[in-house]
């Protein structure tokens, strides 16, 4: 997998805790003095199907091959039926961690078929047209898969921005530019909540002071009113309404939401309802993903 | 005011008012006029206080998309040039006026309001193209809103001419004296409302609340309380019961509206 050349050729030694102490609420334990960085990652063995369980590789350094499974995590909650039946249940997703070497923090998150590579760069020198006295100037950039960026790229990044900005202690780093890079590397539905959780993976990877996480969750109506969770590109085409929404993970509040289509106001709390519960289960991935990086060191 | 904005703010929201006099519900006076750009095919202006939005449609003949050859197209323009506001240079579009437009778009296409094969002519080779130019004259915030109801307007009062397909010659032939509307379906009315330190909500921000502003929502909602758009660009979070509220709000406007519009065209009628 590609995934695997990313990792230099000797192990990592890096000085993290720095870092780490302005990581305000996370569930990690402050370092002292140099630790080696883990590459965690949760692979799938064949992109397509998906009747595969994602394996968890912790691995030092020196890899290729070098691939030791240590246990399975199951990311999805297909046996859950939701509130309208059993076509609520999110797709497998994955997540890479730090498997950029130029960016602060790097990410790389597959929800099914769809996969979007983001990195942090910051805090970092900002230009002086662009700074802003008393807090971070936060920058979204968004790359699609194939073509020049265009207005649609540009709506997106201001909702990744916006909803970013909500959450990102930017007090904390006066008078500095974070910026976060997103490549769609391919699309298969769901593209914004992607964008959204690969972002926040990377912001975390590249140690911002956050006051809560965030994630991004879809769902469909289609013609007869039934709710799905994670459509694929197929399912949002067919479907008569597209929503988009970013949860915080403190109060599962409504941070951002973008919406294509036709409904009702019942409707809409229905999928907020539906897609507060899915975040728990984003959140809990979130949680697992980044206990498993660290718990080794 | 100048020194400390926000606090200033604060005092007012306290009792429950804003510095102009308005309650946290009021919208700013709304006026409409319609048909004054003699050039285009359909115009409107809209004053939402001091916001200032003109639209101007000029329709075309372009050839229908290869993927959907019996439907013609829109394309909305938002322009926000340096004569507006102080904030924007002159240049390509910056990303203000590039979102804005995707918005226009997005609710052309989310609520339907005219049958795209209503602009086909002859399909697969000819098809109307409606550009539509949203000008805006003055910012003072809540340009989305002053955007859709200018769109509306100018789509109700654009007026295209009969095409027939001459059959010898396979060219157009169009006939200037019979003019006919266009069959507006649905009346889309977007209601912005802003967020204040996470908890209070305002409705129709003037430029100076959107700077101060936590965050932002917009409502887009057609006749039967069905809504087209839901724009909440991040900022700080919302609750359900919250929603519902502006959910109400927004029912409310879109009555306004309408009556508003209904009256204008009333009285646009005789010529």
């Amino acid at each position: 997998m590609a995934f695997l050349d990313f990792r230099g050729g000797s192990g990592r030694v890096q000085i993290v805790s720095k870092r780490r102490a302005t990581c305000g609420r996370h569930s990690w334990s402050p370092r002292v003095g140099a630790c080696v960085q883990r590459t965690h990652l949760v692979r799938k063995r064949a992109l397509l199907g998906g009747s595969n369980k994602p394996r968890l590789h912790v691995g030092s350094g020196a890899m290729e091959g070098a691939m030791q499974t240590e246990s399975k995590i199951r990311a999805d909650s297909r046996t859950e039926p939701g509130p309208r039946g059993p076509g609520c249940s999110l797709r497998h997703f994955a997540c890479e961690q730090n498997l950029l070497s130029r960016p602060d923090g790097s990410a790389s998150f597959l929800q099914g078929d769809t996969s979007v590579l983001a990195g942090v760069y910051g805090p970092a020198e900002v230009k002086i047209s662009k700074e802003i006295f008393n807090k971070a100037t936060l920058e979204v950039i968004l790359r699609p898969k194939t073509g020049l960026p265009g207005v649609a790229e540009k709506s997106r990044e201001r909702l990744i921005r916006n909803t970013c900005e909500a959450v990102v202690l930017g007090a904390l780093h006066p008078r500095t530019s974070i910026t976060v890079v997103l490549q769609v590397v391919s699309d298969a539905g769901s593209l914004l909540a992607c964008c959204l959780n690969a972002a926040c993976m990377a912001l975390v990877d590249a140690g911002v002071p956050m006051r809560a996480l965030f994630c991004g969750v879809t769902c469909a109506l289609d013609s007869d009113g039934t709710l799905m969770l994670d459509p694929t590109a197929k399912q949002e085409k067919e479907a008569r309404a597209v929503l988009t929404f970013a949860l915080d993970s403190v109060e599962r509040k409504l941070l951002m939401s973008t919406t294509k289509g036709l409904y009702s106001d019942a409707e809409l709390q229905q999928c907020l309802a539906a897609a507060q519960t899915a975040s728990t289960h984003v959140f809990r991935f979130y949680r697992e993903s980044l206990q498993r990086r660290y718990s080794k060191s | 005011r100048t020194v400390e904005p926000l606090e200033y703010y604060r005092r007012f929201l306290k009792e429950n008012c804003r510095p102009d006099g308005r309650e946290l519900g009021e919208f700013r006076t709304t006026t409409v006029n319609v048909g004054s750009i003699g050039t285009a095919d359909g115009s409107s202006l809209v004053k939402l206080g001091n916001t200032t939005v003109i639209c101007g449609i000029k329709a075309e003949f372009g050839a229908p998309p290869t993927d959907a050859p019996d439907k013609g197209y829109v394309v909305p323009n938002v322009d926000l040039s340096p004569l507006c506001s102080w904030r924007f240079r002159s240049g390509p579009p910056g990303e203000e006026a590039q979102v804005a437009s995707q918005f226009i778009a997005d609710v052309i296409e989310n609520s339907q309001i005219i049958q795209k094969e209503d602009l086909c002519i002859s399909s697969g080779k000819l098809a109307w193209v409606l550009y539509c130019d949203l000008i805006c004259l003055n910012h003072d915030g809540n340009i989305l809103d002053a955007c859709t109801f200018a769109l509306l307007a100018a789509l109700k009062n654009v007026q295209l001419p009969e095409v027939t397909i001459n059959e010898e010659t396979a060219l157009a032939e169009v006939n200037l004296k019979k003019k006919s509307y266009l069959n507006i379906r649905t009346h889309p009315v977007a209601t912005s409302f802003a967020v204040f330190d996470d908890t209070l909500l305002i409705v129709d921000p003037t430029e100076e609340e959107e700077h101060l502003a936590t965050g932002t929502l917009t409502v887009v909602m057609d006749e039967e309380g069905k809504l087209c758009c839901l724009h909440k660009p991040g900022g700080s979070g919302l609750t359900g019961a919250k929603l519902q509220d502006c959910m109400s709000r927004a029912v409310t406007r879109h009555k306004e509206v309408k009556k508003l519009m209904d009256e204008v065209f009333k009285s646009m009628k005789p010529k």
